[in-house]
């Protein structure tokens, strides 16, 4: 995937999760679970859009590196270019 | 012919708004249709019927707002003709509800004020909670208002007419809050929650002599099974730890039924089921526990889906009357970015809630050396009219068993 469909997959996703967050405000180093008050649910769902949306499994144990939307970039342009 | 009435959704819930009408006169209903939905604090609830029959008169209409107990529909039962509405009164020959407030006015239905112009008491002016939190809400002092209730008193009508000409208001404004009739919003007041949330927990710290235990757990084999579980799965059928902890504290229930239940009129009532009522924190602040019916039953990926449903719905709008009545205990979960431990505030009429904190990995003695395991402080409040702390102590005793065998859960 390229740099700018992984962040338009992404803000998609978390717009359904975090409706009321503004698009913009979620700088790439920040952990997006503080950020946006995300629950274990909702962040589970985050990986459910991401896995849907990309087709890329995603292991439980890959969670830790999903936290930031630097991380979920580097995490799917390595996985599929 | 049955009268349908204003559902107490929770002993914090004085008056409901009906939003929107799903049946009309001559609509078959059956035991679990969604005849109404009602905007309380916690949102727009799907109300169900109890009953089946068909529908005789709706007695509300959209837009209006009424005090919990007050006739919403007639319905007539299966076998009975569809006779006209009876000239009698028969509002509240029926218990409005199984949990009403008792804080709660008497039901006042909407069709039986008085004409208006009769006297209105001199002294002491009787205001309906919705009329005085409304009057609140617009700087009024509801004992200057005229009442046209059936005993004179003070009626959200009331302050609605009267606070266009209490205030100079700009046009704009003025056009828009006079009750139009509302479209079933899905969200819910945060102002309005806060408050409900503040008189149900009153109350609950004001009438019940809560006692407190804590217990800490090893979830080293809980997490370990969860963790296989998940790996051959793909994200969507996965399973949060809290629905193993749900599990336990069901199964655990079973056991140590005196926590599963009700305190009402000075004596224990056991809950029909375990149906755990689910804390869940909602966007933008307050929160809403609504019931997972008969969890100790439930598979763990039911849960999960259940959990799940719940969690989007609570959010979005859309519980049902059932999730919000029937929760027997209530669980508060601090997931995994929350405090250590919980020790929660019951929701009356209940007897308990259990409390998670956050599982965090921790140094822990096993077999007499010290090794890293997750850990969580789980407590449990419970109501000392309805129980010891000796019948508490069993229940965690029992959720720690349960949890040493996630595979059995």
């Amino acid at each position: 995937m390229t740099e700018a469909a992984i962040r338009k997959l992404a803000a998609e996703v978390l717009g359904d999760i975090a409706p009321e967050a503004e698009p913009g405000t979620l700088s790439d180093d920040e952990d997006m679970r503080e950020a946006l008050d995300l629950d274990s649910m909702d962040f589970l769902n985050f990986v459910i859009g991401l896995h849907k949306g990309s087709g890329v499994d995603i292991p439980e144990a890959d969670y830790p590196k999903l936290f930031t939307m630097k991380g979920v970039v580097s995490y799917f342009s390595r996985d599929s270019g | 012919m049955t009268d349908f009435l204003m559902p107490s959704l929770g002993a914090d819930m004085e008056t409901g708004t009906v939003v929107e009408w799903r049946v009309k006169p001559g609509s078959p209903v059956k035991k679990g249709d969604v005849i109404a939905v009602v905007e309380t604090h916690k949102g727009a609830i799907e109300v169900e019927c109890f009953e089946e029959g068909t529908v005789s008169e709706l007695c509300v209409e959209e837009g209006e707002e009424v005090p919990v107990g007050a006739l919403l529909a007639r319905l007539n039962g299966p076998g009975e003709p569809a006779a006209q509405p009876e000239p009698g009164e028969k509002v509240q020959e029926q218990a409005p509800a199984p949990r009403k407030a008792p804080a709660a006015e008497p039901a006042r239905a909407p069709r039986e004020r008085a004409p208006e112009g009769e006297a209105a008491p001199e002294a002491r002016v009787a205001v309906t909670p919705a009329a005085r939190r409304r009057a609140a809400e617009r700087g009024l002092d509801p004992a200057t208002l005229k009442g046209t209730g059936i005993d004179g008193s003070v009626t959200l009508a009331d302050v609605e007419a009267a606070a266009p000409s209490a205030f100079a208001r700009p046009p704009a404004e003025a056009a828009e809050p006079a009750a139009p009739p509302r479209k079933a919003k899905r969200g819910f007041d945060p102002d309005q929650m806060r408050q409900a949330i503040a008189a149900a927990m009153s109350r609950s710290k004001r009438e019940i002599p809560h006692y407190y235990l804590t217990s800490t757990m090893d979830l080293g084999r809980a997490v370990g099974w969860l963790e296989a579980f998940n790996r051959e799965r793909a994200p969507d059928e996965r399973l949060l730890p809290a629905v193993v902890l749900l599990k336990a504290t069901a199964l655990a229930l079973g056991k140590v039924p005196q926590l599963n239940g009700f305190w009402e009129n000075g004596a224990f009532r056991p809950g029909p089921g375990v149906h755990l009522g689910w804390a869940i924190s909602l966007r933008g602040g307050g929160l809403v526990a609504p019931a997972i019916h008969n969890a100790d039953k439930t598979s763990l990926p039911d849960l999960m889906a259940a959990l799940r449903d719940l969690v989007g719905r609570a959010r979005a709008g859309g519980l049902r009357s059932s999730e919000l009545i029937d929760p027997t205990v209530t669980i508060t979960s601090l997931g995994e970015r929350g405090a250590d431990s919980v020790i929660g505030v019951i929701y009356p009429p209940q007897v308990a809630i259990i409390g998670f904190g956050r599982i965090a990995e921790r140094p822990w003695v096993v077999d007499g050396g010290i090794e890293k395991r997750p850990l969580v402080s789980v407590s449990l409040s419970g109501d000392h009219r309805a129980s010891d702390g000796h019948t508490g102590g069993k229940l965690l005793a029992a959720i720690d068993d349960l949890l040493q065998q996630p595979e059995a859960l």
